[in-house]
This record gives structure tokens, C-alpha cells and sequence, in this order.
């Protein structure tokens, strides 16, 4: 059976139907507190929608372009060792002659925390309770995904020199990015901790779960990476437009200010941002100790699938251009 | 009946060349809308047929600009052909450009692993071969010097060390290397000799009438994208001088 785009979208409409209809019988307990008022359970449900579709599409082009996977997959595991070296690669050549070395990885998060805590707790006297660790949570999961998705951008036409020469995954090159930054998090990692442990801040348990918010900004982060790197092969003004474009999401996501400088209106726009919710429940985590529930890890996770669905299907889609463009 | 090493089949490949240069976004906009985006289509490769079989010495002969380095690269899957299929069964070194991911900041050993990862190999692989290739690129004392310090020479050396020594099934040569001085150049040679009485299935492109006929068994001539001859090597090198 061939996939037509009509029969696509057709088995879309309905699997999302199906889904819904489900998640419309489940209790409350699991859906977490699902509002009485239908005004605010619309966009929750709208939401969804958009989700499950785009997820369930990539889905079945994945399960109906089998033979293509399964070569994809043999290859993976071909060149998973390329992988391991070009990540290495970027961690040996970030530091090389730098007389401090790997040491930065910890001193960079920790000094720009300095400075950042010096301006907004000193100067601009934000009421945060324990500034230092509010910012640097902030700024590990922002910077990760802004430094992923920045590297990645730059990467297919950077190895515009390996692709002219021999067959190789084009997708590797962004992965090996976003795994290069990941590196670079489990060192911020280290300098959170000691910034914990030096300001005395109060160890939970739920920092255990840490990992959960960085694989949802990791799955982001990729998505977003891989798609702005095939972009860029073909319009190479992205990198300059992303790059305004990260300082003003920066800027709206509450890494230095308390989110309750925003007015009360506007907030629900905030919560729009995905970083938001990804450095919202690093902090619930660490910072309060609480676990967000089901409803905040049902957005999470949805946007990052959905970053991760979109940005593979239009890479792979154009992979085969690219060398006519580099 | 055997199945053919390398399966090309009613392989063609467009580029699109701009024909005038456009100056900017506005006059881009203004020419698209009125449909005034022209490109000249160019063929490549125009409807290429043929197999190799394993074992086989083919050649691959033709003037300049017939279509050679396309079709070696569709082969080596670098270029994704616009019409048709290639099939290959085994293992491909092109020895087209040596030193993939090649850098110079980093030492002679360093980049031995990563070209073998390059063509798909494990480090434990490239472990077994590093001798045999530090042997033969004769680059012992320079381990682990960083290539930046190299001349050309010793980095084809080692480019051309490496392609060889993970011994492929396949191997891709276009023009017999020049590669280093004329000693290297006939271990390189030799090495190439071996391989073919090894097994090695060789697509071999050349200029020279002398090295195809004294090396391949069968070859195709090439002009414009087109096949003009395709079989035993005495038709081909006749149609070849021919013209």
C-alpha cells in the first residue's frame, strides 16, 4: 500500500479522533486538574489536537516508509561511532590551549551567574529567594537550548567538506551538536550543585528527576536544530535572523526576572513559551520540590515531539539538496 | 547468475544552472511572480546503464566534462541521482578525495580514526590496520604531529593509506593517484595491483588508453552524459581513439 497525501491526512483526522475521544473519558485524577469551565479547557484541548496529529503523521509516514527506516536504523548503527568521535572532537577542540581547559565548562555557567545575580539582585533588587540558584537553573536549560540549536544551524553547512567527499548520515551532524551541548549541561550540572550546596539551599529529593526537564529540552532542542539546519542550507540569512531571535526569547523567558513581573493578563502568553515550561519545571524540581503533574508533562513532552517530528520530516525531505548548495 | 557488485541502472542527473544572476530579494520577488525564473537544466548523466560484476576491473573512459565524476560520486553516494538507481553490494573506499574529515588541528593518529569512522568502521577496526597504515604511509615519527604541519605529500600519503588498508570490496580510483613522489606512487601501484588479483571489484577512470587497456577487462565511454559504448575493452578504447 503506497501513502498518498490524502490517505495521510484521512488516517490522521481519524487516529486523532480516537485519541481524543479517549483522553476525553479519563478521570480527572490522571488528567490533573482539568478546569470545569470549558473556556479554559479549550486551548488545553486544541492543543492536543495539534499534537497528537503531527505526531501521529510523522508516525505513519515512519511506519509506511519501513524499508527506509530500517536502512536508516542499519546506518545509525554504522556510523554511531562517528557520532561518539565528532562529539569528542567538539569537547577536545572547545578547550584546546586554553590554560584552565575543561575547567571552563564548570567556570562559565558559574561567572555569568555571578554577573547576572550582581545586576538583577543588586542593582535592579528583584525579590527572588535565593537568586544565584534561580538564575543559573534558568540559564542551564535556556543556553541549552540556545546553544544546540545554534551549533546545530551551523553544522550541515560546516561539513560542507565531508559531505562533498563521502556518503555519510547528513543527520549526524546536528545530533552530534545537540549531544556536544548536552555535555556541556552535565558541567553546568557540577556548577549548580556547588552553587546549591554553597548558598545552603535545601537538597529534595525531586532533584533526582533533573533529568527529566533536560531530555525534554534535549528532544526539543534537536528538533528545532535539525529543522533550522536545513533551513539555513538554503537561506543562509537564518543564522543572523535566529540569532536576534534567541536574544528576544531570552528575554521572554523568565531566566532573570520573577515571572510575576508580568502582568496578570498577559502571563497565559508566557506560558506559550516552551523554554518557560522546560525552566519552570527544572526549578519546581529543584527549588520547591515539588513534581509538576501530568498536564505539564503532557505540554512538555508534546511540544518537544513535535519539534522533533516536524524538523526530521522537513530534513529528511531535503537532505538530498543539500550538497547542490553548499 | 551472480549478482553484480555495482548496479547502475537508467541513472540521470540535472543541475540547474542560474542562468542570470539575480541582485536581491526584490528583483527575486518581482521575477518569480511574473514566472521569469528561468534555469538551464543540464544533464549530467542521461539515462546510464550498466553493472559491474564483483571481481571485475571496469573502466570508465571519456573526455573532459562527459560525465566521469558525476557518475563516480552517484556511485559512491555523495550525489543522489535525479532518475534511476544505483545498487551496491559491498563495501565502497573512494579513493575520488582522500582524507574525508581530515583536521589539521589534530595529530596523524587522531585522524586515522576519524576517516576510518568516516567510511563506517569501529576504532577497534582501525586499531587492528593502524599499524599496517602508519607502515605503509611511511609516517611513523609524525604520530602525533598535528597535520597542520604536514606537507601535501604526507597527507595523501596517509589519506591514500587509509582507504586501502580497511580493505574494501570495492574500490574507486580516479586516474592512477599522484600522490606523493614516484616511489610512493608505485606502492601505490603495487597496492592497487594486489588488491585487484585480492578480489577487489575496481571502477577505474583514465585518461590514458595505455593503463585501461592494460588493467580492465571491460569499460564504458562516456560523452555528454551519454553512453556511447559500453563492453569489451577493445571496442571501447577503438570508439574512444576514434573520435
Amino acid at each position: 500500500m503506497t501513502l498518498s497525501k490524502k490517505r495521510l491526512a484521512a488516517i490522521t483526522v481519524c487516529l486523532t479522533a480516537i485519541f481524543f475521544t479517549l483522553f476525553l473519558f479519563l478521570p480527572e485524577s490522571i488528567v490533573g486538574h482539568r478546569a470545569d469551565q470549558l473556556l479554559l479547557f479549550l486551548p488545553k484541548v486544541l492543543f492536543l489536537a495539534v499534537t497528537a496529529a503531527i505526531t501521529i503523521a510523522f508516525l505513519l509516514i515512519v511506519i509506511f516508509k519501513k524499508d527506509f527506516m530500517r536502512w536508516q536504523l542499519h546506518s545509525f548503527n554504522r556510523y554511531r561511532y562517528l557520532l561518539k568521535l565528532l562529539v569528542k572532537r567538539d569537547f577536545v577542540t572547545k578547550y584546546r590551549k586554553s590554560v584552565l581547559g575543561v575547567l571552563w565548562s564548570v567556570l562559565n555557567p558559574l561567572l555569568t551567574m555571578m554577573v547576572l545575580t550582581l545586576v538583577f539582585a543588586h542593582i535592579f533588587r528583584f525579590e527572588i529567594e535565593n537568586f544565584p540558584v534561580y538564575v543559573l537553573s534558568g540559564q542551564l536549560i535556556f543556553n541549552f537550548f540556545s546553544e544546540a540549536t545554534t551549533q546545530s544551524m551551523h553544522s550541515v553547512i560546516g561539513s560542507g567538506g565531508i559531505i562533498k567527499k563521502v556518503y555519510v548520515p547528513k543527520y549526524i551532524f546536528p545530533l552530534s551538536k545537540t549531544l556536544s551541548s548536552l555535555v556541556n549541561v552535565l558541567f553546568t550540572l557540577i556548577a549548580f550543585l556547588l552553587v546549591f550546596i554553597f548558598t545552603g539551599a535545601e537538597f529534595r529529593w525531586t532533584m533526582l528527576l533533573v533529568p527529566i526537564p533536560i531530555f525534554y529540552t534535549l528532544i526539543f532542542s534537536l528538533g528545532v536544530g535539525m529543522f533550522l539546519s536545513s533551513l539555513t542550507v538554503f537561506f543562509r540569512d537564518m543564522t543572523y535572523l535566529w540569532g536576534v531571535f534567541t536574544m528576544l526569547l531570552m528575554f521572554l523567558t523568565p531566566i532573570m526576572y520573577p515571572i510575576e513581573q508580568i502582568p496578570e493578563a498577559f502571563r497565559p502568553v508566557w506560558g506559550l513559551n516552551p523554554l518557560f515550561q522546560f525552566v519552570d519545571y527544572f526549578r519546581e524540581l529543584t527549588l520547591h520540590g515539588n513534581i509538576p503533574d501530568l498536564w505539564t508533562n503532557i505540554v512538555c513532552l508534546g511540544v518537544a515531539l513535535c519539534a522533533l517530528c516536524v524538523g526530521t520530516y522537513v530534513f529528511m525531505k531535503k537532505q538530498d539538496r543539500y550538497i547542490l548548495y553548499i | 547468475m551472480e549478482t553484480p557488485a555495482i548496479s547502475v541502472q537508467n541513472v540521470s542527473m540535472r543541475f540547474n544552472l542560474s542562468k542570470d544572476k539575480i541582485l536581491g530579494i526584490k528583483e527575486y520577488v518581482v521575477k518569480a511572480l511574473k514566472g521569469q525564473i528561468f534555469y538551464e537544466e543540464f544533464w549530467a548523466l542521461n539515462d546510464v546503464s550498466f553493472d559491474v560484476m564483483p571481481g571485475e576491473v571496469f573502466g570508465v573512459m571519456g573526455f573532459n566534462g562527459a560525465g566521469k565524476s558525476t557518475l563516480l560520486k552517484i556511485i559512491a553516494g555523495v550525489f543522489r541521482p535525479t532518475m534511476g538507481s544505483v545498487t551496491v553490494n559491498g563495501e565502497i573506499s573512494p579513493l575520488l578525495e582522500l582524507g574525508a574529515g581530515f583536521d589539521s588541528e589534530f595529530s596523524a593518529r587522531d585522524n586515522i580514526y576519524m576517516n576510518g569512522a568516516m567510511y563506517g568502521y569501529p576504532p577497534q577496526f582501525m586499531e587492528t590496520k593502524y599499524e599496517e597504515i602508519m607502515d605503509f604511509a611511511e609516517l611513523w615519527e609524525f604520530e602525533d604531529v598535528a597535520l597542520k604541519n604536514f606537507s601535501s605529500g604526507m597527507m595523501g600519503r596517509l589519506g591514500f593509506a587509509v582507504a586501502t588498508s580497511v580493505r574494501p570490496s570495492i574500490l574507486i580510483v580516479d586516474e592512477i593517484l599522484g600522490v606523493g613522489d614516484y616511489k610512493f606512487q608505485a606502492k601505490c601501484e603495487e597496492r592497487i595491483q594486489n588488491m585487484i588479483s585480492d578480489g577487489v571489484t575496481v571502477l577505474l577512470v583514465s585518461h590514458s588508453i595505455k593503463t585501461i587497456k592494460e588493467m580492465c577487462s571491460r569499460a564504458i565511454l562516456l560523452e555528454k552524459g551519454r553512453v556511447v559504448c559500453c563492453g569489451n575493452i577493445k571496442d571501447v578504447c577503438h570508439a574512444y581513439g576514434d573520435e
